[in-house]
């Protein structure tokens, strides 16, 4: 199959699975929960308050013209007031992803470097210590809940030595740069703004440590098993005999070729820092869409849910369709 | 008489034998396997603790009891107490029963929805495999833990209902294995001469696909108990799971994040639970995938 036509298939595809996707979040939202009103005003409200918050909401009218505005509105990214901030939920999103897509990249940044060393070590160093610590290391790492290591990373970094800040991504005196993306760590390198670049890196440093602990494990298991096939083949036995320096042999002969599968893992592993972006971000305070979409649930906050969980789904289907698409582009074979 | 008891019994024997020689070898393995032993010992001690939680501490996990409150670790109270005055050391071992009745049940309910949702894809192929795996796919587009999240947040965040949030966002990766198996075992011969002795669909799927794909299955099950901790203990954290005073493992890190700079231990150690039953569970999991691969069992 043609490239392009894989890329178009899977498009299409990835839109009826954004429909679906649509169509859980409404259930979730409207068909679940029994009076979501009452829930909201609490027991004994008067009627005309009920009255009205549900003509605003417009839950007064039929299940299936809700539907219908729903979609509508999701389709050119209206979702809606939030009832908890009194914005449009969609100037919220664009106000809070930039902080966790910032927050998951820089967490990917070090996860990369740290599992891609760990992982090249061990496998040139296989079954000796470094190799036995880094599988400790990586089994370790997947158990620990990840809202508990930052809990121990506040501990430690900032109350005992004090060295980094606690929550948020700026101190309380600092102005956030000039926006262009969003993100402050980009924003204020455009801008060549250092006092808030500083300030915005070691704020970033504990939670995207924390947040980047948890794929290093899988990121260094992937690369040292390709490492290992690699260093098997015979042109890498070539390059030694040749003389070549094993620095050499090792990082221009044999690294590039295992990366491959590594490439996958990394852009697998988008989806689950996602994921535990929502605990870091509660535990750091730091204010990305996952803490949004958690405030937004625990005060029934129903359009901010629904446009952020929504918003959430689409950012990680297009992460997948990247990774699948980058697949296809490295391995023809993929392509059915 | 006497005589054709034994020769039963070596007849038996003889038709188990097979099954006794690899459950020998499987034996082996599982002795090689260090790691996996560890495990093994970790999620005993937990089940161990779970079933006689009230004889192994004296306290109870909900009686309050102000002028003990936020005490460090002593011989009296092991792990310290919390805010107020429960001891922690016995909320965590009462906890462990919470924990194994997550893992348990939300197992039995996602393996359920995975395998049928599976077998019958697989099975039937065609349009129906289409239509239950863009279903699957659609519950794959999520990061699960923000699906289990609106699920518990919508339906009331109790103990209960977080259960059902998971499993119902757990069922995916049991589905897409119990397909593909299904797929290779259809195809076999032994299917089509059953069909031709004029067995429904139902009966070929129950008892004759579903015992071919479950070994797999069963493998990844046990891989992800520990991930089902790991969710539940994080839909108590952000206070959408148990609710305190449940001596949920997330909910008491949760409960300790007020005291975190004075009181280390009131969030320390829950989450030093949730981190060894998930090692022991991961541990675990990954030895039995390794004992169970053909290529590693040669």
């Amino acid at each position: 199959m043609n490239i392009w036509t894989y890329i178009l298939k899977r498009l299409l595809l990835m839109i009826l699975v954004l429909f679906g996707v649509a169509c859980i979040v409404f259930f979730i939202a409207h068909v679940i929960p029994a009076d979501p009103i009452s829930a909201m005003l609490g027991g004994n409200a008067p009627d005309e308050v009920i009255k009205r918050v549900e003509a605003q909401l417009g839950y007064d009218k039929p299940l299936i013209v809700q539907f219908y505005n729903f979609i509508t509105g999701a389709v050119v990214g209206d979702f809606g007031l939030s009832l908890r901030t009194n914005n449009p939920v969609m100037q919220d999103i664009n106000n809070y992803f930039p902080a966790t897509l910032e927050l998951t990249i820089f967490a990917i940044l070090i996860s990369t470097i740290l599992g891609i060393s760990l992982g090249v070590l061990s496998a040139v160093h296989r079954n000796k210590i470094i190799d036995h610590f880094s599988r400790v290391f990586s089994i370790v790492g997947v158990s620990m809940p990840v809202f508990w290591t930052g809990l121990l990373l506040l501990l430690l970094f900032y109350y005992r030595l004090g060295w980094l800040p606690a929550a948020g991504r700026l101190d309380f005196f600092t102005m956030p740069p000039d926006h262009i993306t969003g993100m402050y760590l980009l924003d204020s390198l455009l801008t060549g703004n250092w006092e808030v670049f500083k300030d915005a890196l070691r704020h970033i440093l504990l939670p995207a440590f924390c947040l980047g602990f948890l794929a290093t494990a899988s990121i260094a298991r992937t690369t040292r098993a390709s490492m290992l096939d690699v260093l098997k083949q015979e042109y890498i036995t070539t390059a030694k005999a040749k003389g070549l320096k094993k620095n050499i042999v090792i990082n221009r002969h044999a690294l590039r070729n295992s990366l491959i599968p590594t490439v996958t893992i990394i852009g697998l592993t988008f989806g689950s820092l996602l994921e535990g972006a929502v605990l870091t971000e509660t535990v750091f305070s730091w204010p990305g869409l996952g803490r949004y979409i958690t405030q937004g649930l625990l005060f029934l906050d129903y359009n901010s849910v629904m446009g952020g969980t929504l918003y959430i789904a689409f950012v990680y289907s297009l992460a997948n369709l990247a990774v699948d698409i980058l697949y296809a582009v490295l391995d023809p074979r993929m392509r059915t | 008489m006497s005589k054709t008891t034994t020769k039963t019994k070596t007849g038996w024997f003889q038709l188990m034998k097979p099954y006794f020689e690899d459950m020998k070898h499987t034996m082996y393995l599982w002795r090689r396997n260090k790691l996996a032993i560890v495990g093994s010992i970790i999620i005993a001690a937990f089940l161990f603790i779970a079933i006689f939680a009230p004889l192994l501490t004296p306290y109870q996990p909900d009686v309050q009891n102000l002028s003990n409150k936020l005490l460090p670790p002593s011989s009296e109270h092991p792990f310290g107490t919390d805010q107020f005055g429960r001891d922690i050391m016995c909320r965590i071992l009462y906890g462990s029963r919470i924990a194994i009745q997550i893992v348990l049940i939300v197992t039995i309910i996602s393996g359920f929805i995975g395998i049928s949702v599976g077998v019958t894809a697989g099975y039937f192929g065609g349009i129906v495999d289409e239509i239950l795996m863009r279903i699957t796919d659609m519950f794959l587009a999520f990061p699960r833990l923000v699906l289990a999240m609106a699920f518990a947040a919508m339906l009331g965040p109790n103990l209960t209902n977080m259960i059902i949030a998971i499993s119902l966002v757990n069922w995916t990766p049991y589905a897409r294995i119990s397909r593909a198996e299904s797929l290779r075992v259809k195809g076999q011969p032994y299917i089509e001469s059953i069909r031709s002795m004029g067995a429904s669909n139902f009966r070929i799927m129950f008892s004759h696909v579903l015992p071919m794909t479950i070994s797999p299955v069963l493998v990844q099950l046990t891989l992800r108990m520990g991930t089902i901790i790991i969710t539940a203990a994080g839909l108590g954290f952000l206070g959408l799971g148990a609710q305190p005073p449940s001596p949920e493992w997330g909910v008491m890190v949760s409960d300790g994040r007020s005291y975190l700079i004075d009181q280390w231990w009131v969030s320390t150690f829950p989450g030093l639970a949730i981190a060894i039953v998930v090692l022991g569970f991961n541990l675990l999991g990954d030895g039995i995938r390794d004992m169970m691969d053909p290529r590693l069992r040669r």
